[in-house]
């Protein structure tokens, strides 16, 4: 499945938020959207789920859902949004239950993806219990249940202390590798965006309107740290975004 | 040691503002304040007209037990108290759930239980008596009414509190609006509601004697005020030392409920 972007314009009141985005994701790719903070990213990837509306433009499904799709658009958020009175596999059977996936159904999609996301040992285990890596990665687990055809990821490392967000990065890359998946991945970390996004785009400060489009046709199993195409990347990036940021940090919160 | 001048350790100035539970230590209280006024009240210190004394209140305990008159007292009013305040708590968590959830009903409601909230529902006895008759109807009333106003409160505020990531988190999977208040915005209110109801069974507890201040022939509060319009004090502190038990009581089932029903808490 596909998702395009037609337009796309946003005004809180009277500040403009998003101005005239018009984005194609396609599918089996990992689209990365990267900007200064406050330039709308997070918006834009609401507007792609459905939880927020924008106030001009249209979002697009193109395609047939895969088979077995509970939930198209399905999010992972950056605080995770686990209920933290759930289990690990209650947490994951929450989103089977309003399907009518109960008992032994369950119990199978539960089982098979804690063992994707290596949970299978803390399936009894409560939020509290968990490091932010491991709460992360139920939440990796609780999306791939519903079996989604778009992944909308909303910072979802940034919560995370560096080494962990190298290891989740690893889980990522191997997931899509076992699997291919669609995805939008927001992010103001550009490391994470030359090492997971098939294309890159960057949006400018507010109004947030698309700057450049960035692919990199190194496949994701061959990137690693320290990658000398993948900093050229991420110092091309950096340039872009160098003077936005700085003006960005400068300016004053809802001014 | 080649640095020069004055080696000091430096002072620890963290800690505390952290208290934990010590065993034990409210019962020495309790104790404690017992004796004194034993021995106050023996060595004639404290005279029989301001204090009684302990043991001759545990020996007006012990004849209203034998007697058989202290559940004759004790039945009626824990009746009350149960109907009462589980009419009152109910109707409390759905209104205040309502008014967490909707506009409109929020717009509506929140001004009135405003207004509601600090009239003494005492006052409205005689009304409740017009309404629901001189028996048990006015005395379910009173109480329910009284345990309403808290619980809607406390119950509002615990849903506003429900963490708003958590519910767009249920939206985002499309579970539908039901699930998502009994899954979601129930559990998450929990804390608020119960805490709430450590106030709202307390005011239950106060309003039980002034419902049995009317017709009432048997409980705890009829007791209370008979043994005061007596000036006997011995029968009087029996009273009050039951309804502080039942305080007590009330307050470590809520303890326990918490425990069951919060144990996800850090």
């Amino acid at each position: 499945m596909k998702i395009e972007l037609a337009d796309i314009s946003h005004r809180y009141g009277d500040a403009e938020v998003l101005r005239d985005i018009s984005l194609s994701i396609p599918d089996g790719q990992i689209v990365c959207i990267v900007g200064p903070s406050g330039c709308g990213k997070s918006t834009l990837l609401r507007f792609i789920g459905g939880l927020e509306k924008p106030s001009a433009g249209q979002v697009l499904q193109r395609g047939e859902m895969p088979a077995g799709c509970l939930n198209p658009l399905t999010y992972i958020f950056q605080d995770f949004a686990l209920l933290p009175w759930r289990s690990v596999s209650g947490n994951v059977s929450l989103v089977l239950e309003d399907h009518g996936i109960r008992g032994r159904d369950a119990t199978k999609i539960i089982d098979d993806v804690l063992e994707r996301t290596r949970l299978t040992d803390f399936a009894h285990a409560l939020p509290r219990q968990l490091s932010g890596g491991m709460k992360q990665r139920v939440a990796i687990a609780r999306a791939l249940a519903v079996n989604p055809a778009v992944l909308l990821m909303d910072e979802p490392l940034s919560a995370l202390d560096s080494q962990t967000r190298e290891l989740l990065m690893d889980d990522l890359i191997m997931l899509w590798g076992r699997q291919p998946f669609t995805a939008v991945y927001v992010t103001h970390n550009l490391a994470e965006a030359v090492r997971l996004g098939h294309r890159i785009v960057v949006l400018s400060r507010r109004p947030g309107c698309i700057r450049k489009v960035i692919d990199i046709d190194k496949p994701l199993a061959e990137r690693k740290p320290g990658d000398h195409d993948l900093d050229a990347f991420q110092q091309q990036l950096w340039e872009l975004m160098r003077d936005e940021a700085r003006a960005a940090d400068a300016e004053l919160i809802n001014a | 040691m080649p640095e020069q001048g004055v080696v000091r350790e430096v002072a620890f100035r963290g800690g505390g503002f952290a208290p934990k539970t010590r065993r034990r230590v409210g019962l020495v209280v309790f104790v404690a304040l017992i004796a004194l006024a034993e021995w106050g009240t023996r060595a004639g210190w404290i005279s029989a007209l301001t204090l009684p004394r302990p043991s001759d209140v545990l020996q007006t305990f012990i004849e209203l037990y034998s007697s058989g008159l202290l559940f004759k007292h004790l039945v009626p009013s824990l009746m009350r108290l149960v109907v009462g305040a589980a009419i009152g708590v109910t109707i409390g968590i759905g209104t205040g759930v309502l008014i967490g959830l909707f506009s409109y009903i929020r717009s509506g409601l929140v001004p009135l239980i405003a207004a509601i909230f600090p009239i003494p529902k005492i006052a409205l006895l005689p009304l409740f008596v017009i309404w629901f008759g001189i028996g048990e109807g006015s005395k379910y009333a009173l109480i329910a009414f009284g345990t309403f106003t808290p619980t809607v409160v406390a119950t509002y505020g615990a849903v506003d509190n429900v963490d708003r990531t958590l519910i767009r988190m249920g939206q985002s999977f499309g579970l539908t609006w039901f699930s998502i208040v009994r899954k979601i915005v129930l559990p998450g209110a929990m804390p608020g509601i119960l805490s709430g109801l450590r106030i709202s069974l307390a005011i239950a507890i106060i309003l039980l004697v002034a419902a049995e201040m009317l017709g009432a022939e048997y409980g705890i509060g009829a007791y209370i005020l008979e043994a005061g319009s007596l000036y006997d004090l011995e029968r009087l502190f029996v009273g009050v030392i039951i309804l502080s038990v039942l305080g007590v009581v009330v307050s470590g089932l809520i303890g326990a409920a918490e425990k069951r029903l919060l144990n996800w808490r850090v």
